[in-house]
């Protein structure tokens, strides 16, 4: 639900509810955003070995 | 198909054969349980023997209890990434696996129980704010997409996908920021364990499940988010138990698996401590305010005083006690024993706040209620687990989920 959706009010109930849901999916998306666009530019920039482990 | 360059290199698997025969046997049993969600879609909640008086049922106690089993994972997220436990790597990979079929499996069965699947998304568009379902929701959808999220840099590392600098570089990447998701599955599973909890506890027209509150929470919130808290490492160390006996090897080392046992161990005894506390108050105070006594709530051959002391003596106290001393972690048998009691305990305890909740009679002409399943229900209880079984296995085979692996099972 969005502030432009008619069943909205300006409340503290629609603000900490989806406060909450809006701020952990954009901690998401901002997350994979960052780990997509980096692999983007490690491939571009030829850092293509695969020596480096992940543990 | 030769499937070799799909297993991780240094490690042996059971022949193809072998493998397909377990899977068909385990298929055919996911068969039955999706005829089952197909009967119940298409021809509605009649094929369950729900009804206005007893609306909560055996999917939602496997709901809350495969929540509770999978809470390992934002448990041993928390203590590997942000207390820095990092002994705890060893075994994280499985933690997250279990985690990702149990809330995968959680939405399924909560996708089945709305009888209407095609309009789930009005939970998330049309929210009810004052609901504490609403945020269950919200949290077990995002939590779900970070249990994803953690489990795609291992399916990643399938030897395989691992040649392919993108997929290599993104695995790469992803487990450098690992530990902003894993606080994010942390906060969630906070909330939707809690107010899981928090939905028993504020019904109070049903003096058995209400109880006190601090500001808007009841008890109940803090004692479900913790008990997963506690409980949920066992899940993971009876799968990884499971794991070693078909295999026939040792996949994680003994320090790894006591850490984890120990943490729990002191999580369940504190648990059932501050469970003990909240029950002898309610049983003293909250429900005599409310016209009852602590026997009338255990005045049922079925829901009898036996199972309060199976789940805080039995399934808490001694398991709690086996898991904090040295010898008793030490002791495979004591170990195995107390990790099944705690299994037991957990799921014990979400059955008595959702069936027992439903079945104690609230006015004096009511009677006791008795419900059973029918087979429909039994059935898409069911495919969670076969479900569970192919993805742990496909994991196991093709998967690095075990780092330790190769070291304590050299090939000749």
């Amino acid at each position: 639900m969005f502030p432009f959706c008619f069943e909205w009010a300006w409340d503290i109930s629609h603000l900490v509810f989806m406060g909450g849901l809006w701020y952990a999916l954009s901690i998401i998306g901002a997350g994979m955003t960052f780990a997509i666009v980096k692999t983007i530019f490690d491939c571009s920039g030829g850092h293509d070995n695969q020596d480096h482990g992940h543990h | 198909m030769n499937e070799t360059p799909l297993i991780p290199a240094g490690v042996k698997r059971c022949s193809k054969w072998q493998f397909s025969l377990w899977m068909a046997v385990v298929t055919a049993v996911l068969l039955w349980g999706v005829y089952a969600m197909y009967l119940i879609w298409y021809k509605g909640l009649n094929q369950t023997n729900m009804n206005d008086a007893y609306g909560f049922a055996l999917w939602i106690w496997a709901d809350l209890a495969v929540i509770a089993l999978g809470g390992g994972a934002f448990f041993s997220g928390f203590l590997t990434y942000i207390v820095g436990k990092n002994e705890l790597k060893n075994i994280i990979n499985l933690a997250v696996v279990i985690g990702f079929i149990c809330y995968s499996s959680a939405l399924l069965i909560l996708a089945i129980d709305i009888g209407q699947p095609l309009r789930g998304w009005f939970i998330f568009w049309h929210a009810n704010v004052h609901s504490m379902l609403t945020e269950v929701a919200f949290c077990l959808s995002c939590y779900f997409a970070v249990l994803t999220i953690e489990f795609i840099p291992l399916i990643l590392e399938n030897p395989k996908l691992d040649k392919k600098p993108f997929w290599h570089h993104l695995s790469h990447n992803m487990h450098g920021i690992m530990a902003i998701f894993a606080a994010t599955g942390v906060f969630l599973s906070f909330f939707h364990q809690g107010s899981l909890g928090g939905v028993a506890g504020v019904l109070y027209g049903r003096p058995f499940a209400f109880r006190e509150h601090i500001f808007i929470w009841p008890f109940t919130f803090f004692l479900f988010t913790w008990s997963a808290a506690a409980y949920g490492p066992c899940f993971t160390i009876l799968v990884t138990k499971i794991t070693e006996m078909i295999t026939r090897k040792k996949l994680v080392k003994d320090s790894a698996i006591h850490l984890f046992a120990k943490i729990s161990g002191w999580m369940i005894i504190t648990y059932i401590i501050a469970k003990s506390i909240d029950t002898i108050y309610w049983a003293f105070v909250t429900a005599p305010g409310m016209g009852f006594t602590l026997m009338d709530f255990y005045a049922s051959s079925t829901y009898n005083i036996g199972l309060l002391f199976a789940e805080i003596v039995i399934c808490g106290f001694i398991p709690g006690l086996i898991l904090i001393t040295k010898r008793g972690r030490e002791n495979s048998f004591l170990l195995m024993s107390a990790i099944i009691l705690g299994v037991i305990g957990v799921s014990l305890n979400r059955w008595v706040m959702v069936l027992q909740v439903m079945a104690v009679p609230v006015f004096s002409f009511n009677e006791w209620y008795t419900y059973m399943p029918s087979w429909q229900e039994v059935a898409t209880t069911v495919l969670p687990v076969a479900y569970g079984l192919i993805v742990i296995s496909l994991a196991h085979r093709y998967l690095p989920v075990f780092p330790q692996e190769k070291e304590l099972n050299p090939i000749d």
